[in-house]
């Protein structure tokens, strides 16, 4: 479970480039929901999920995670209830380590670090079962590093990092925009293989509107740091591209006579 | 690719061998022996420079301090009496806390790394001419860990030292090849490769830095400690370029062992160290009167010494361009 609380970011507060990302968000997201977040660039979606990483600190707001207050703590303290999966992969995996340290890297996530071997015989063994289910051949390849895959091959080994180690929430911030449509097909329908088998509570953000109605249970649309749409159930069962479109017109041309009004 | 690798490695290990066959040949044997000698005691600095620099992405000059830190810190406490064992960890742990100082400028108060660690440099070498309250300490009459072992000769030389060396370089690769292998050296490795991954896998990336920055200059501290109880003196001054000296270590190593992973790039160190010492003899002997480059003066190491790091660093490069 997350709750968001009035969750407020500004970037380079005091000077002339302030900005604010996020303008006091309030998102409840229950136990097990798939949730996609969608925008236009700057509506503050990464900032929404780098924030309940811990990696922005907010100027005001609260966020919990399973009911802990989690606001103040650093990234790597929060880790053991957070998976995510970066846009970039070059980000969430380390080149210069193999397929299965990174992989034990992962496991480890939440537990002491200690002077047990990393890449033990039975972790080794676990990592080939679950690298195998990927259907990728890359469970041959395990003592390869991890700058040798291509983008979608290190996509895929990332999401399989966010399930070895229990967390409650998984993160995936457009980890599809950097793939050919081939590979992000794969991802995706890798991403709710995963999520469905491993009951995780996720936060999606795309750009993508086709893939923020197929996936996941809810979608919620931020503008401007704020949520501006917000359906789940048979409200959204309902819905098409077309009508996010319009809608996502919608509130950017309230958007526009707003300040039409103020400029008046 | 790994079939050429193997034949590659096997390449590598056979010029090694012959390198040292012909050095060996070239150079009159006591030389040669005390280049073997400083090249093993330098494998050290070789194992802690490719800690900060390659494993944790730190440039780290603290070792030209905390080289002689740990040489004053065993000379002194060998001249009070205390045991050659004890003195010789004394001396490691007081370069971990250099390494430790430096850690804390930069994660503490996020001053740029190269700067933090030549503040910790400058610093230690007044602490070092405190510590041993004089320029230089003879060790000439004291005991040291190598007054135990001797008896080996080889050429009229007592070559024990360097078996006892030799145990100890061993001993430190594979220490470093398990540690680096833990969940805890994994970790270490992941911050200085990606510490934005390695946070978000919740690696505590500060508290990393300052355990690999602490052994790192531990065994800079432990090599200036063997330094001193070798060369039977601690100069305040012996600091002065062990960074160019461990880097070319390093480098030597890496363009040996390129891409063959880490334990390869750890054993790479330790013979670039050996090397570095014996190409270095053999430009000292040739320089001699009446040899092949008698115009070379000894002072004139520092420049072929940033040669040989140049060279090996421009050398990979030219293979990659001979290969297209």
């Amino acid at each position: 479970m997350i709750r968001v609380t009035g969750l407020a970011v500004t970037f380079g507060r005091g000077t002339p480039l302030e900005k604010r990302a996020l303008n006091g968000i309030d998102l409840l997201v229950e136990q097990g929901e798939f949730v996609s977040i969608i925008g236009s660039n700057g509506a503050g979606k990464s900032t929404l999920l780098s924030a309940i990483a811990g990696e922005v600190a907010p100027t005001a707001g609260t966020i919990e995670i399973d009911g802990r207050d989690v606001t103040r703590q650093t990234t790597a303290r929060r880790a053991p209830y957070i998976a995510r999966v970066f846009q970039d992969p070059l980000i969430g995996s380390c080149g210069e380590l193999t397929i299965a340290e990174n992989l034990a890297l992962a496991a480890a996530r939440g537990s002491r670090r200690g002077f047990g071997r990393a890449v033990s015989h039975a972790r080794r063994e676990l990592f080939r079962e679950r690298v195998k289910s990927l259907g990728l051949g890359l469970e041959d390849r395990l003592n390869d590093r991890m700058s040798l895959l291509s983008g979608g091959q290190r996509q895929a080994v990332a999401l399989i990092m966010a399930t070895l180690a229990p967390s409650g929430v998984l993160l995936l911030d457009e980890h599809t925009a950097a793939l050919d449509p081939g590979m992000a097909e794969f991802v995706i329908q890798l991403t709710q293989r995963v999520v469905a088998e491993h009951k995780l509570t996720t936060l999606m953000v795309t750009h993508s509107m086709s893939q923020a109605l197929a996936c996941g249970s809810r979608t919620v649309m931020l503008h401007e740091g704020k949520v501006v749409l917000d359906v789940r159930g048979s409200e959204r069962t309902g819905l098409t591209v077309d009508d996010l479109v319009a809608k996502f017109r919608n509130v950017r041309g309230k958007a526009i006579d707003d300040d039409a009004l103020l400029m008046g | 690719m790994k079939a050429w690798g193997n034949a590659g490695a096997l390449a590598t290990l056979l010029l090694i061998a012959v390198a040292i066959v012909v050095a060996y040949l070239v150079i009159p044997p006591f030389p040669f022996w005390g280049a073997v000698r400083l090249g093993l005691v330098y494998a050290f600095v070789g194992l802690g420079v490719y800690l900060s620099f390659r494993v944790l992405d730190f440039p780290d000059l603290t070792v030209d301090g905390s080289f002689p830190l740990g040489a004053a810190v065993v000379a002194t406490m060998l001249v009070a009496g205390v045991n050659p064992w004890l003195a010789t960890l004394a001396a490691m742990l007081a370069g971990g806390a250099a390494g430790l100082v430096t850690a804390f400028l930069n994660v503490r108060f996020r001053i740029l790394h190269l700067l933090a660690s030549i503040l910790t440099m400058t610093a230690l070498f007044s602490i070092n001419l405190r510590i041993m309250g004089a320029p230089n300490v003879s060790l000439l009459r004291q005991e040291t860990i190598f007054t135990p072992f001797s008896g080996v000769r080889i050429d009229n030389v007592d070559v024990t030292p360097l078996i006892v060396l030799s145990v100890l370089v061993l001993a430190a690769l594979g220490v470093l090849i398990w540690f680096l292998n833990t969940d805890f050296g994994l970790g270490i490795r992941a911050t200085g490769a990606n510490p934005r991954m390695a946070r978000s896998q919740g690696v505590k990336t500060n508290a990393n830095i300052y355990a690999g920055m602490a052994l790192s200059n531990g065994l800079v501290g432990l090599a200036g400690a063997l330094f001193a109880q070798t060369t039977t003196y601690a100069d305040a001054t012996s600091g002065r370029g062990t960074i160019v000296i461990g880097l070319a270590a390093v480098i030597v190593g890496e363009t040996l062992f390129r891409f063959r992973g880490m334990w390869a790039a750890l054993v790479g160190c330790v013979i670039g160290a050996v090397l570095y010492y014996l190409a270095r003899q053999t430009a000292l002997d040739l320089g001699q009167p009446g040899e092949l480059l008698d115009w070379l003066e000894p002072s004139d190491l520092s420049l072929i010494t940033a040669v040989i790091v140049a060279l090996a660093l421009i050398l990979p490069r030219l293979r990659i361009g001979w290969r297209r």
